[in-house]
């Protein structure tokens, strides 16, 4: 797993880029009561805003981390936003994006910097 | 008892039980205040409406009202300051009132309370310093004095009675807006969120002995301000500065509950406050606005500043308090729509990030209230 400074994490799965936000990101927004996904076969380019999360609190953008296209999304957080505070890390991704070479990844942190951020 | 830090905001007295408990503590109105606990607000608000929450407002303003001579003199200077009925309040007893300007704004909004020989008024806290400004200029035959030294707690829900009545013996016997003086605690059957409550003022040196003996009752629990604010929300209780404010008149806030028939036309009192041309104006023809319960159709919340468009796309006004109901389960909203567009069930489109979405015109509450009259 690698995570971005914008608290979000990615997982290679097979060809694809798996994406979500962290429990450190989930906490600080609180209850997460809506969001939006956005349309598959989408190309997104490095910090444009792809989901919208709201929570009790506020409103917040997922940028995308990387340039891709946007070729699954996760219909289950329409239905039930609080997934995205019970397993963060795990059912709550987000969206899963194909990119020309994986190791764009490698730019991004690893659990131990990651951990030191958020220290 | 109230330390000032080096950023800047005010520490009262319950500052160090709130870290104690977890709580997240943030700037609100000068003062660093706790916004929530551990469970966060969607548990803190269901919490508060299943069983008994305890917050702390100590950050509001207490003042008391005392007369330089008779009393009625008090009340008559008081009654020239909002178009309440203060004559007319039994001893003992609270009520909602409204300080008015000039242009029939509002001032801000407050309870107050009939002491006997002297007034108890509790103001919002953003409001404090100009309210007793305005107050004491304005009403000179009246001693203003701002109470510093106590902090003011809320124990609300359905289980708030039993709760307070185990740490305070008797206070099951009043009722709503009821208020009693035993001993230096001052409790009053009121509260901001919808529930049945009290709240309780009482020396900052004893407050944390007191929340304390509160949270050791059977299902009473820490809330913070951000379940306080979908709360009332969810009431259809106005949050000043938000809702309303010295632009917006008490008649387009849909308050006009709050001006007794003696302060309006052909009442014994009509009249003589601030801005009554304007009031009494509109509670005769009507406002060109009014404040109504918003409920979008879908799950995105429409938050404070989101504009509204009747169907045919002309802007009609705008969300002024906006979230998501905890109780309710959906997104909820007020705000101000021009009056022919108020009805319940009109449908009207508010817009979020650039769409287009549909709300309803819905009535207020949106959870029903539970006051024990």
């Amino acid at each position: 797993m690698k995570y971005t400074k914008d608290h979000e994490w990615l997982r290679v799965e097979g060809d694809l880029v798996v994406v979500g936000i962290t429990e450190h990101a989930a906490t600080q927004l609180g209850d997460v009561v809506f969001v939006e996904l956005p349309e598959t076969e989408t190309m997104v380019a490095e910090g444009d805003e792809v989901c919208v999360i709201e929570s009790v609190k506020a409103a917040s953008d997922i940028l995308a981390p990387i340039d891709g296209e946007v070729v699954e999304v996760n219909q289950k957080l329409v239905d039930a936003p609080a997934l995205v505070n019970e397993d963060p890390t795990g059912a709550a991704w987000f969206f899963k994006l194909r990119v020309d070479d994986l190791s764009v990844l490698d730019q991004f942190m690893d659990e131990d910097e990651y951990q030191e951020l958020i220290g | 008892m109230a330390d000032l830090e080096a950023d800047g905001l005010v520490r009262l007295g319950l500052h160090d039980l709130h870290v104690e408990l977890g709580g997240k503590m943030v700037p609100f109105a000068g003062y660093e205040m706790p916004v929530q606990y551990a469970p966060g607000v969607m548990k803190e608000h269901l919490h508060t409406r299943s069983a008994a929450g305890l917050f702390d407002v100590s950050h509001m303003g207490q003042v008391i009202l005392r007369p330089k001579g008779p009393m009625a003199e008090l009340v008559a200077a008081f009654e020239a300051l909002m178009p309440v009925d203060v004559a007319g309040l039994a001893e003992g007893r609270q009520r909602y009132g409204l300080l008015t300007n000039d242009t029939g704004g509002i001032l801000d909004d407050l309870m107050f309370t009939n002491r006997g020989d002297h007034l108890y008024v509790v103001v919002n806290a953003a409001c404090k310093a100009e309210d007793i400004a305005h107050m004491t200029a304005r009403m000179p035959a009246v001693s203003v004095e701002p109470v510093t030294d106590r902090a003011l707690l809320a124990l609300q829900g359905p289980g708030a009675e039993a709760a307070l009545e185990a740490v305070l013996p008797g206070v099951s016997a009043m009722r709503f807006m009821d208020h009693r003086v035993l001993g230096d605690t001052w409790v009053s059957r009121s509260g901001y969120t919808g529930e049945d409550g009290f709240e309780i003022s009482l020396p900052m040196a004893a407050a944390a002995v007191f929340a304390r003996k509160l949270l050791a009752e059977p299902g009473v629990a820490p809330i913070g301000l951000g379940a306080r604010d979908s709360l009332r929300l969810e009431a259809g209780l106005c949050l000043y500065g938000h809702d309303i404010d010295t632009t917006t008149s008490l008649v387009e806030a849909a308050l006009t509950w709050a001006i007794q028939k003696s302060r309006r036309a052909g009442g014994a009192r009509e009249g003589g406050f601030p801005g009554a041309t304007r009031i009494l104006r509109e509670l005769a023809e009507g406002p060109e606005r009014l404040r109504v319960g918003l409920a979008p159709e879908g799950r995105a919340p429409m938050r404070e500043g989101v504009e509204i468009f009747a169907e045919d796309g002309t802007p009609v006004g705008r969300v002024t308090s906006g979230g998501f109901g905890p109780s309710v389960n959906a997104p909820i909203a007020m705000g101000y729509v021009a009056s022919r567009f108020t009805a319940p069930g009109t449908r009207l489109l508010g817009e979020v990030r650039g769409k287009h979405l549909p709300l309803t015109v819905t009535e207020l509450p949106f959870h029903p209230t539970r006051y024990k009259r």
